[in-house]
């Protein structure tokens, strides 16, 4: 489904990514964990199509498709999506209103018929129950104000609209109660198909008892310096990142 | 600092001969003679003046706009072509206004509480001129301004309103003002003048529009004058939606007794050059002053804001929120003036502008101006000019959102912020309507 080969990039003079090669195949999920400051959100904002990397090298297929030539929204209507690390607020737009016009630009990108607001609302509420979230929820602007855990949950509750295919959960886990772990966790695999994918980035081994990766990855200075299976993280939880760096 | 030529100067002085014939009570000849005089003293500002810096009124001085005609013959508008031209609801009383001049056959405002009185200024001037002499021109007197002198001297018509102590007026009063073809090459003097006296309350809407193409610009020189007694709350949106062939000015004086409140919203999207002025006196304790605005301008539109908010005493409020989007090469001009007297301790302002550029080639100049004589006081402004947020915009896309449309809907966001502020439940969403309708044409109709 995604192939990532040799990815370099750069932002400003900055080289962030040194050669990062990665295969997800439908079905599978993947963890990646790493350092602060090691690449990890720069991977994950650079495959949805953030205008602000530069890549030098390499090159990322999704399902067969050179996904870096694409617009950011083509990638989208294509199937893939980022949960951000830090949501962006966006004062003036309901939610409601937001989620509708993304849905229904997604549904006439692949030739399905749009919503209208009554249509979606049953839909949303549906959605809701799946990441315990208020319905007044809808009608405030799009994370503004929101608390940590609120944008993380609000993060979910697109996922859970738009059902992508490819999707990347970059620290959806940090700043969340153990309650909203299990919430959103819970929502994650309710929306796992045979025929899509997962990447989650986090920090900790807590979110992998619940979103049970198949493979574990560690990204650190702008590589993938080990892989493994789910055992990984448990060790990397153990041990902390020296011992993989020195291999390295 | 005068620019009118001898031969503009003249030429109006004898179009306000020949409207000296006109009569009404014995003191208005004086008011209007004294007012020529200042008219004719000050001549145009140029932008050497100080308060006119950003914005070069050349295109309305060099010309000389004639009085505007008296409809001979039927209405040319019907009421179905008013509530196509302005947003309207019909719980509303409505007094309509073409080319300054009343129509009363596509007006509407019975109903109202019996000792409210709404009439037209000409009436006005017949069935209570002690009213008016009383009230008229004292609180925009014209000094130093003149615009509101150029009014004062040629006011055709208008609307004079008060609003007796407690008296509530629950529906907004609409006053709309329309110019048509005939307009062309004339100068409009619409006047307000509006008395809230104590603890009573009401709402004016007024609405600027135009129909039809103009040969040669028209003027909008308009001045409202608003009492707001003790205890009372008056709301007033101004909407400017004239055609681009206009020069619109128009001067809103306002002076606030104790506990009272103004709040003030102006739409300005018209006109090739429009100036609006929003003075208030905060000249009672506690009182509380709201100004918000907003300017969507294009093309080669320029779009000036004045306020001046002047606490003369303690314990007052008052809140200040303007936003401007602009397009094309147009120009956007924000002057906020606070004045803070020495005896307006416990002051609490805060000012707030914030201009969108989507353009390249638009421009904006704001300037606040705080004067502060009290040393107990809280006083704030921020100014931001700014683009759309990249950052925004990139979240937009990324959730399967067109970059057009990611565009269009972060700019009707940062419009809706400030029609948020507008309590006329059909006014707000007739607005937003409009806002949105603006900046997605191609969105298609999702609201
Ligand atoms: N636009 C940018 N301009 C300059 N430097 C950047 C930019 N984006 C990221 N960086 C830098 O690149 C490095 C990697 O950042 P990134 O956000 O990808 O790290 P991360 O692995 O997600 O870290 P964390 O675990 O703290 O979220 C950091 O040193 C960061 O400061
Ligand atoms: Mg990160």
């Amino acid at each position: 489904m995604l192939k990532i080969d040799n990815l370099h990039a750069t932002a400003g003079d900055k080289e962030i990514l040194k050669g990062i090669s990665l295969t997800v195949n439908a079905g599978e999920v993947h963890a990646i964990m790493g350092p602060n400051g090691s690449g990890k959100s720069t991977l994950a904002q650079i495959i949805a199509g953030h205008p602000g990397y530069v890549v030098t090298a390499g090159s990322v297929t999704y399902e067969g498709k050179d996904l870096l030539a694409m617009p950011a929204e083509e990638r989208a209507q294509a199937g893939v999506f980022l949960a951000f690390q830090y949501p962006v607020e966006i004062p003036g737009v309901t939610n409601a209103y937001f989620f509708r016009s993304a849905y229904n630009e997604v549904r006439k990108a692949n030739g399905k018929e749009e919503l209208d607001p009554i249509e979606f609302l049953d839909l949303m509420e549906k959605k809701l129950k799946l990441v315990e979230m208020d319905e007044a929820m809808l009608h405030r602007s799009v994370n503004a104000g929101f608390s940590g855990g609120e944008k993380k949950r609000n993060e979910i509750l697109q996922m859970a609209v738009l059902e992508p295919k490819l999707a990347i959960l970059d620290e959806t886990d940090s700043g969340l109660d153990i309650d909203a772990l299990r919430v959103v966790a819970g929502g994650v695999n309710a929306l796992r198909r045979p025929d899509n994918a997962t990447i989650v980035v986090t920090h900790y081994q807590r979110l992998l008892n619940y979103i049970v990766p198949d493979f574990v990855h560690v990204l650190a200075h702008g590589r993938i310096v080990k892989s493994g299976g789910k055992e990984l993280a448990l060790e990397l939880e153990a041990r902390g990142y020296d011992w993989v760096m020195e291999a390295a | 600092m005068a620019t009118a030529t001898n031969a503009t100067g003249e030429a109006y002085e004898q179009a306000f001969g020949a409207l000296r014939a006109q009569g009404g009570p014995s003191w208005l000849p004086a008011l209007r003679r004294e007012a020529m005089d200042r008219f004719s003293a000050l001549g145009f500002p140029t932008t050497r003046n100080e308060d006119w810096h950003f914005t070069s009124v050349t295109p309305i001085a060099e010309r000389v706009f004639k009085v505007a005609p008296t409809r001979s013959g039927p209405a040319t508008l019907s009421p179905a072509d008013v509530a196509a031209l302005v947003i309207s609801d019909p719980d509303w009383h409505r007094l309509v206004f073409v080319n300054g001049r009343f129509e009363a056959s596509l007006s509407a405002f019975a109903g109202l509480p019996a000792d409210v009185r709404v009439t037209t200024l000409a009436d006005a001037l017949k069935e209570s001129p002690e009213f008016v002499a009383e009230h008229l021109g004292k609180l925009a007197s014209g000094e130093g301004q003149t615009f509101t002198a150029f009014n004062t001297a040629f006011a055709q018509d208008g609307v004079v309103i008060h609003v007796p102590g407690g008296e509530i007026v629950e529906a907004p009063v609409h006053i709309v003002h329309i110019a048509d073809a005939q307009a062309a090459g004339a100068g409009i003097h619409p006047r307000l003048l509006v008395v809230a006296e104590a603890l009573s309350r009401l709402t004016i809407i007024e609405s600027f529009a135009s129909t039809g193409s103009f040969g040669a610009p028209y003027l909008t020189n308009a001045v409202a004058e608003i009492e707001v007694g003790n205890g009372a709350r008056v709301d007033h949106y101004k909407i400017q939606r004239e055609s681009t062939d206009a020069f619109h000015v128009g001067t809103t004086q306002v002076r606030q007794g104790r506990d009272s409140m103004y709040h003030s919203f102006s739409y300005a999207a018209g006109a090739a050059i429009s100036r609006t002025n929003v003075y208030t006196q905060l000249a009672g304790e506690n009182g509380e002053t709201r100004l918000n605005g907003l300017y969507l301008i294009d093309g080669t539109q320029h779009a000036d804001h004045q306020t001046f908010v002047e606490h003369l005493a303690p314990g007052c409020a008052s809140r200040e929120l303007y936003k401007g989007i602009l397009d094309g090469s147009s120009h956007g001009v924000f002057n906020g003036k606070v004045y803070v007297d020495p005896v307006a301790q416990k002051t609490d302002g805060k000012q707030t502008n914030h201009a969108l550029l989507l353009s390249e080639h638009a421009r904006v100049d704001t300037k606040p101006q705080l004067e502060i004589f009290a040393d107990d006081v809280k006083c704030t402004h921020g100014a931001t000019v700014g683009r759309l947020d990249e950052d925004a915009l990139f979240y937009m896309k990324s959730r399967g959102l067109g970059a057009e449309n990611a565009r269009a809907l972060l700019t009707y966001a940062f419009a809706a912020e400030v029609l948020e502020t507008i309590e006329v439940d059909a006014l707000r969403e007739g607005l937003e309507a409009l806002a949105f309708a603006r900046f997605t044409q191609s969105f298609g109709e999702q609201r």
